[in-house]
Parts: structure tokens; sequence; C-alpha cells
């Protein structure tokens, strides 16, 4: 599949001489999302930034759909919504009245069943002709989004659309993108919540310090990556690890009454039965046992500490 | 060339002014009908008239002119630097427009708030004295281009403001000086010499006196000075706005 959005050694040095962006490339097909996901300053908003046209690229190239994010701007930028991380919108203004801007903006003509569609689809179609001051701030966050779809885009960005939202809210919108993902809409998420990157995205970047450390489907990366935990639960407690288990680098649970064995899902050999087997020997008596796997938040802070070694 | 995006920022624009209208058309017709009572009442019945014309009538062209210029530039400089302060920049940052429709849009909203403000003083004025008005095209045009001047001048204020007290900085500082110093209630022929020249220096004098001679046909220096002045400035900022947006100047980093 073609790339819809392709970022080729893009750089950003900005006047003070902060390096934000360092040889950053990245493809992102059709219709995927794809989650940036990085701690604070990591880069995620100036390379939103440097492909929608509100900063200029110190060096390396982009393109949207083909176009070149700078010589192409009008044909990129036709193509892209961008929801900004902070909620900008002129207080005194209507909702309606802003989302028809934007997309006079954009150079499209004046489509009120198109925005009324989507208005109904944000639940903001009773709010249409409230002002934006008299909105919570999940419901402006819900405009900021009308105002990026009401010119029919292809590639949407969305940079932090949950930061500071509650978690009703936020479920609402994975909802919404899930729903976008599903009339094709491309979109790029930044978010430094891994849980989000983990219900909604295709695939996960990583970026630090203003570079791109992977790109992988989030399944491989959690697959590949991640190590999963045997926490077996007993029937009477253990003073300490019996010496015989020592080389199984078992925890000890508080109050000694379980043992927790970690272990690469993806190898040949678990060790799990020999690890049963020697639990059986020592006359442990099993009440439960059960797996969890690593978090994408445990992979990604583990990425980050291997890069800042 | 994005027309409807043109169009857009224009429309969004004049319906501020309507939804602020009282408070946009009332202060200049309050400030105006107050002129005409200490200039034109009080201080104008001890003058009977200046360059055969009654004194009441003479300041007309001179408050338009205040007023024009001065809404001109916070209409634009406003309408620019409020979406830099809210952060809503980023939407004309983002959006397939190039930076001359972007001030189409802004400066040509900011100039029909102007010259609206200037019709209706006009009218306000007419309750006053009697207007007459010799050369009706060459007084359209000189409006238009103040207008359109002062609006693109305002602009460029409003790129620049890094705060609201610098929006205001330049228009307290130096467009009301230098409108009143302009000749807007009185002929430079009426200053001492020496002063006569140094007025020669204002800008201001050539825009208020060749809008005075579309009424009177009567001015302080030559009417192809006048349009010379204004085509001159709306050149040089003209110039200062296609800088701002080649270089991003404090809107783009």
């Amino acid at each position: 599949m073609t790339a819809i959005v392709d970022v080729q050694n893009m750089g950003k040095v900005y006047d003070g001489g902060f390096t934000a962006l360092k040889d950053v490339s990245l493809q992102i097909k059709e219709g995927e999302i794809i989650a940036l996901l990085g701690p604070n300053g990591a880069g995620k908003t100036t390379l939103i930034s440097a492909l929608c046209g509100i900063v200029t690229p110190s060096s390396g190239r982009a393109t949207v759909g083909g176009h070149d994010v700078v010589s192409g701007y009008r044909k990129a930028r036709a193509m892209i919504g961008l929801v900004p991380q902070e909620i900008a919108l002129e207080p005194f203004e209507k909702v309606i009245n802003t989302v028809r801007f934007s997309r006079g903006l954009f150079g499209k003509t004046r489509n009120d069943a198109l925005i009324e569609k989507i208005l109904r689809q944000l639940s903001l179609w009773d709010k249409r002709n409230a002002r934006i001051r008299e909105l919570s701030g999940g419901m402006k966050r819900r405009v900021l989004i009308a105002k990026a779809l009401c010119h029919e885009p292809r590639v949407l960005f969305l940079d932090e659309p949950t930061a500071g939202v509650d978690v009703e809210l936020r479920r609402d919108m994975w909802q919404i993108v899930e729903e976008l993902r599903k009339s094709g809409v491309t979109i790029i998420l930044t978010t430094h919540y891994i849980e989000e990157a983990e219900a909604i995205a295709d695939r996960i970047a990583v970026i630090n310090k203003g570079q791109i450390l992977l790109v992988e489907p989030k399944a491989d990366l959690m697959a590949r990556m991640g190590s999963k935990t045997l926490r077996i639960d007993l029937n009477e407690a253990l003073d300490g690890v019996p010496p015989a288990l020592a080389d199984y680098a078992l925890v000890l649970g508080e109050g000694g009454r379980s043992l927790s064995y970690t272990y690469d899902a993806t190898g040949e050999r678990t060790g799990i039965t020999r690890l049963l087997s020697a639990l059986a020997a020592e006359g442990l008596a099993l009440r439960d046992i059960q797996t969890t796997q690593s978090s994408l938040e445990e992979i990604f802070v583990g990425l980050i500490k291997e890069g800042a070694a | 060339m994005n027309l409807p995006a043109i169009w857009a920022i224009y429309l969004y624009e004049m319906k501020r002014f309507f939804r602020t209208l009282m408070e946009s058309l009332l202060s200049p017709v309050i400030s105006t009908s107050l002129y005409f009572v200490v200039f034109g009442a009080a201080i104008g019945s001890r003058i009977d008239e200046v360059e055969g014309v009654s004194y009441g009538a003479f300041i007309v062209p001179g408050l338009i002119m205040l007023s024009v210029m001065t809404q001109a530039i916070s209409n634009a400089s406003f309408g620019i630097y409020f979406p830099k302060f809210i952060g809503t920049i980023f939407e004309l940052l983002s959006a397939p427009v190039n930076f001359l429709e972007i001030v189409l849009g802004y400066v040509g909203a900011a100039a029909t708030k102007s010259l609206l403000i200037g019709i209706v003083i006009l009218i306000t004025a007419g309750f006053f004295v009697d207007i007459q008005i010799m050369h009706p095209w060459a007084m359209i045009a000189f409006l238009l281009l103040t207008c359109i001047s002062f609006s693109l001048f305002g602009f460029i204020i409003g790129i620049w403001a890094e705060n609201f007290q610098q929006l205001q900085l330049i228009p307290l500082l130096v467009i009301t000086p230098l409108v009143f110093l302009g000749g807007a209630f009185y002929s430079i022929s009426m200053l001492p010499e020496s002063w006569q020249s140094v007025a020669l220096f204002n800008p201001v004098v050539y825009l208020v006196s060749g809008f005075r001679w579309s009424f009177f046909g009567v001015a302080d220096v030559g009417v192809g000075w006048s349009l010379l002045a204004i085509a001159a400035f709306t050149g040089i900022c003209m110039g200062v706005v296609w800088w701002i947006f080649k270089t991003g100047y404090r809107i783009k980093s």
C-alpha cells in the first residue's frame, strides 16, 4: 500500500537553537491509525506542525497524498484536518459559524447537510447555536474535531485529543476515531497516554528527543517486546524462595503467598513446565495460576530508558 | 486564488463588527458630535471662515480622516492580533491559503468597517453643518485609499504586537498626534512659517489636505502630492506585509 504521508529526513531547529526534530523519516499508510508516542517535548507536535504548515522544516521533505507540504502546500493542506493540542476557539462565536468558517477557509463552498451530519456525529447538533464560551471543555474538543472534519480531509492529525478530558469523554473520542477510520480517514494521533495508543492504534511510532525510535504494528511490538509474567498463588505462605528454585528468578509476593515468574512468551522454551515440576518436587501446593502480558506502557518506558542510555 | 477562503475570513470579521454594531458605530458618532459641539459650535463660533469655508464645515474632512484612520488601524490590528492571542492562528497557517488571501480577507474587512464608519460620520456631520462635495470621485478615492492603507498599517501592528498594550501603543503615540498636528482642525497656513515647514514632514497633512480638497477645492498642498503620499504609504505597507509573510515574522517559526 502506498504511503499517504511520507516524511523523509525531516529536521527542525528553532531560532533559539533548540533541535526539535532530527532526521525523522516516517511513512503512514492510507486508512491506518498510527499513534505517535513520546514524552512531553519529544517532538510530536513539531512534527505535526511541520506537516500542516504551522512551522517550517529546517531540512528534509514531506508529502501528503503525493503533494510536497512546502511547494505543493495548497493540495497537501487541503487533504489535512488538524485537531490541535490546545483548545483554540473564538469564545464569542457560535458553534455552527466557526465550523462553517473552517470549511470556507479550506476553499469549500457551504454545505449545510454535511455540517449537520458532522455535528450530529459529534453530539454537537443541539449546541449548534451556542457560543463557544458556553460549552464545556469536552464539547470544545468536539468543536475542534468538527472544524477539522468539515472540509472532508483524508488525513486527520489529532494532537493529544484527550489531554485533560475525563475517562468517559476519552472513550467517546476513541469511538469517534474508530468511526472515522471506517470512513477511510487516515489518523495520526499523538499521545502520551499509552492506553490510548494501545486501545486504538494499528501502528505505534515512538519518538523521543526529536528522533523516531521505532515504528511497528502494535501487535508485533507487544509480541516482540512483551514479556509475560506467570503468577502462582500458594496454599501456604513461604518465608523465602526455596533454594532449589533459585534458577527461576522468582519474586515472592507480599505475605509470601505468591510467586511471580517472568518469561519471554515468544521464546522456544518458556521454562513453565520445568518450573511447575520443580514446584511439585518442593511439595508446594498451588491454589491458582495466572499470566499477564506487559503493557505498552512498560515497553515504552523501557524504550525511552534505552534511548537515554 | 482561494476565493471562498478570502470570503470566509472577510465574512467572519464583518460578523464581529455587526455583533457589536452599537459599540462599533455609536462611539464614532458620539465622539464626532462632541467634536462638532466643541470645535464647531463653541470655538467655531469665534472663527468666521477658513479659506472661504465656514469653520464647522472645514473640520468635517479632518474629522472623518481622524476616525477612519484610527478605526482602520484598530480594526485591522485587532482582527489579526486576536487569533494570535487566543491561538486560532493555527487554522489560518494550516489552511490551503496564501498570504495574499489572508491579507485580502482581514484588510478588506477592516477597510470596509472603517469606510462604513467614515460614511456614518459624514452623515452625522450633515446634521450639524451644510456639506458640499466638490469632487465626489476624488473624495471616494481618497477615502478608500486611506481605509485600505491604514488597514494594512493596522495589520502590520497586529502582527508585530505581542500584547494588548503594544496594540494600543502606535495608534495612541503616533497616529493621534500626527492627525491632530496634520491639519484636521486647521489649515497649515494658519501655523507660523517655520512650523509650516515642519508640518510638511507629517504624512497625514497630505491625506487631510487632499481629502479636504475633494470637498471644498482648497488644499494645503497640491493634490498630486497628496495622491503620491498616500500611494507611497500604501506601497510601503504592502512591502512590509509581503516581508512579514515571506519571513513568517512573529507568526510562524
